[in-house]
């Protein structure tokens, strides 16, 4: 049956995508081993490549993202599912999900032209000044202003994420049977409330399915932070500073990658990525299956 | 009875973040769409039409990448929208309460968020490596698997929307499966498969990092799908990066002009769906 | 139970109604089961005897199996993985229930309408031509006697034959329904069956199709569901009782409702539980 070939065919890509990228990395797990994941160095001239400075740079990038897109997504669903009014409703919705349909290089190039250079002018300055001095949290705000690096990159990304999570959170705070919520506003309870003790509890999976989604884009998301993010083989704690990505490493370098090693390095943090991100991402679907269950949708 | 101030002061803020968070994220939507807007109409010219890609410090158009991308856009739509039909329809129909089903669903919506890149280095391995060459063949198939998970979720999404009572009656009258799919249920969902592969093709138009690895790019015109082809986006990408002003202006030119396409795209998909649900 | 007998001795259908002649539907040993390894069962030991060319209402209280019944005749529940049935159902000496006789067969034979009117989002035409164009080589002049035929036995004909290429979703519900029958019966199908056709309809379409049912006896064998239990009187000769998947009780439907045997038919008939 030929529906039955195609459906073959996308379990097919999946696990050829997987083996193809563990293919093309084994000369650098080969040759690094462990090494690999833990290794600060970049070296091309010494043929020297370790992935730490990429892990480190998205890890770091992705949870500004989440720190910021987390919060305004939860809020701007409950503004679209309760405090807007019936008739912008719609068009609110399409405007965030606009943001989703933007392309990343579109992201990419305002955020190298326009917002790097503001935050290098106006808010860096501020963080330096002001967070730089303070004890703990005072190494990361400190550096250049140069606008390029982790702190930008991350608000970027958090903005690329904002609908991701949002749409989910839209979604299924509007699902929460009406009964709930009218039993919870017979009671009394304000608005607040029937947010942080109705809607969140019930939709609990739903939103850390949704984050993990939000997680999985930003771990991946390549144009925008190759922009942003500078590409320093440095490791730096603090946020002012560039860093690496794996996706924006691989993007830069792919194109000079003269040696097999070179070339195989980077097709090893592709693996790599594809991991983290496959991990994360079934963790999100598992979570948000369940919250239809829940609903009794009869997926 | 009137509600203590703490409560109240809670719910304030809660109503007063609310607002805060969706100013704030349509507050970032429209800088960006101002931005590409101011930037990209002054580098308008009909030049862009005309011209191909200028080497570095020299001023030219963009009508080789907008070849390119039309051309990889559409044989990668080409490629992948039948497939993607076809899978969803068997996740829908032929397959429905299949293991095989259930497994592939949840594999396809992984896909569907997978980053871009990695789909690009699958390719490169697949395709450019053994040809020995950048090509737009590879470019294309690089977008049709993008393209492949949308189509796919989305028809099977279209098709469980179609009642079961319809298929009843298809069935009861004694007609086949492929039958009762093919002239009842595409039918019924038709419009709802269309906006799935048109919101896919505003999609894989913005995509560059896949492209980077298979179709490269070309300064020159080329219509051959053999070799490097140039398209807007790697264009977008390599001049925003150099430090040639008259590169930046034409990467300017081309944002606007991609973003013009995609959210136009967008735009009047949505308000048709709308539009379709109303009726 | 008054309402029930005065509608029976004034229903024309009753007047002068031939003894059961042939048999059109044999059922031997019917059960039918559902759920996660058939551990719900809707029909028990079904035997029953549907007599040709005449109405077979089929009533009972929600649950009871009717529409399992008629579901298990045209094997529709054979859509659904976790259902199946065991037991005979003999039409024309085949037992039709066999996995080997071929559905498509099956459901030429076997012609079903729904509660809700489904058309098919093509124009009336298309729709009833739908299956006959699948099971018959038809040149184009046959194709639309046999629309047209199809459209006046269902009694929609002239309200139709002006918009033939119409969409059939402009239709109302009264004519989608008929639509939907003319579209069944242009196979010409041997049985009918109607599960709560008219459930779905205001009161003037059911009117419409409670006349039709009557004409239609003549060409086709039809056994109906409903819940209505003056529908049943009305339209047809013969009644089934089910209750909890078992037949309780079957007769002429003016013995039926006048003079049952069972206590719970009685029951049921008394309103005492619905």
């Amino acid at each position: 049956m030929i529906t039955a070939a195609a459906a073959w065919l996308v379990l097919l890509l999946l696990s050829g995508v997987a083996v193809s990228m563990a293919w093309g990395g084994r000369l650098a797990f080969k040759t690094f081993g462990a090494h690999f994941i833990s290794g600060k160095d970049w070296d091309v001239g010494a043929e020297k490549f370790g992935a730490f400075i990429p892990i480190y740079g998205t890890l770091v990038t992705s949870l500004i993202a989440l720190l910021i897109a987390v919060p305004v997504s939860i809020g701007i669903a409950l503004f679209l599912t309760d405090i807007a009014p019936r008739w912008s409703r719609g068009p609110i919705a399409i405007a965030i999900e606009l943001l989703a349909a933007i392309p990343s290089i579109i992201y990419g190039m305002w955020g190298l032209f326009i917002f790097a250079p503001f935050m290098a002018a106006n808010v860096e300055p501020w963080l330096n000044e002001h967070l730089g001095t303070k004890p703990v949290i005072g190494p990361l705000f400190t550096g250049p202003s140069i606008g390029i690096g982790m702190l930008t990159a991350g608000i970027v990304l958090g903005i690329m994420v904002i609908p991701f999570v949002a749409s989910v959170a839209r979604e299924v705070f509007s699902a929460v049977p009406p009964a709930l919520r009218e039993s919870a506003v017979a009671l009394g309870s304000t608005r607040w409330e029937i947010l942080s003790r109705v809607t969140l509890p019930y939709t609990r999976s739903a939103i850390i399915g949704a984050v993990f989604l939000g997680l999985g884009r930003a771990l991946g998301e390549t144009m925008a932070v190759t922009f942003v993010l500078g590409n320093a083989h440095d490791l730096s704690l603090s946020l002012l500073m560039p860093s690496n990505s794996i996706a924006a490493a691989i993007a830069n370098e792919f194109a000079e990658a003269d040696t097999d090693l070179y070339r195989s390095s980077l097709i090893a943090l592709g693996f790599l990525l594809f991991v983290v991100t496959f991990i994360v991402l079934t963790i999100a679907k598992l979570l948000l299956l369940r919250i239809n269950r829940q609903l009794g949708r009869t997926h | 009875m009137a509600i203590p101030a703490r409560r109240r002061i809670a719910d304030v803020v809660a109503f007063a973040f609310a607002t805060a968070a969706t100013v704030f994220g349509l507050f970032w939507l429209a800088w960006i769409l101002w931005t590409t807007l101011r930037q990209g109409a002054a580098a308008l010219s009909p030049a862009l039409f005309r011209d191909m890609t200028p080497p570095p410090g020299a001023t030219g158009g963009l009508l080789n990448a907008f070849y390119g991308s039309g051309v990889m856009i559409l044989l990668g739509l080409v490629l992948g929208a039948p497939v993607g039909i076809a899978a969803g329809t068997y996740l829908a129909e032929h397959g429905r309460y299949s293991r095989l089903a259930a497994i592939v669903s949840f594999v396809n919506d992984i896909l569907l968020s997978a980053p871009s890149i990695v789909i690009g280095l699958f390719v490169y391995e697949l395709v450019v490596r053994p040809s020995g060459h950048f090509s737009g063949y590879a470019g294309a198939i690089a977008l049709a698997m993008i393209l492949l998970p949308i189509v796919t979720r989305t028809t099977e999404e279209s098709l469980r929307l179609v009642p079961d009572q319809m298929r009843e009656a298809g069935f009861a009258l004694g007609l086949p499966r492929w039958r009762v799919t093919r002239r009842i249920l595409y039918k019924a969902a038709l419009s709802a498969i269309l906006t799935g592969v048109l919101l896919g093709v505003a999609r894989i138009a913005g995509e560059t990092a896949p492209l980077l690895f298979t179709a490269l790019n070309n300064q020159f015109w080329s219509s051959s799908l053999n070799g490097p082809l140039a398209n807007v986006p790697v264009v977008i990408f390599q001049y925003a990066m150099s430090p040639y002003d008259e590169w930046h202006v034409l990467a300017w030119a081309g944002a606007f002009i991609l973003t013009a396409f995609v959210l136009l795209l967008n735009i009047s998909v949505r308000v048709l769906a709308r539009k379709g649900k109303d009726r | 139970m008054n309402d029930t007998a005065t509608a029976l001795r004034l229903s024309p259908t009753n007047i002068g109604s031939a003894a059961a002649t042939r048999t059109a539907i044999e059922i031997r040993d019917l059960d039918f089961y559902y759920g996660k390894q058939g551990k719900g069962q809707a029909l028990k030991s079904v035997n029953m005897s549907v007599p040709a060319n005449s109405v077979t209402a089929i009533i009972g209280p929600s649950g009871c199996g009717k529409s399992t019944l008629l579901r298990t005749i045209n094997r529709i529940f054979e859509m659904y993985p976790d259902q199946y049935a065991t037991g005979e159902i003999v039409i024309d000496g085949a037992n039709v229930l066999d996995r080997r006789y071929p559905v498509s067969d099956l459901r030429r034979l076997v012609g079903m309408v729904f509660q809700k009117p489904t058309p098919f989002p093509s124009s009336i035409r298309a729709n009833v031509a739908f299956a006959l164009s699948y099971y018959e080589r038809l040149s184009k002049a046959e194709l639309n006697d046999r629309i047209e035929d199809a459209l006046r036995q269902a009694a929609l004909w002239d309200e139709v034959k002006d918009k033939l290429n119409q969409s059939a979703l402009s239709l109302s519900g009264g004519q989608q329904q008929r639509l939907c029958i003319a579209r069944t019966i242009a196979v010409r199908p041997e049985i009918l069956l109607l599960d709560e056709a008219t459930s779905a309809l205001d009161p003037i379409s059911t009117a419409k199709v409670e006349e039709l049912i009557d004409e239609l006896r003549q060409r086709f064998s039809i056994v109906i569901v409903t819940h209505n239990m003056q529908q049943a009187a009305r339209v047809s000769q013969n009644t089934a009782f089910f209750h909890l998947g078992e037949l309780i009780e079957f007769g002429r439907t003016s013995d039926i409702f006048t003079n049952p045997r069972e206590q719970r038919t009685k029951d049921y008939i008394t309103g005492r539980y619905g």
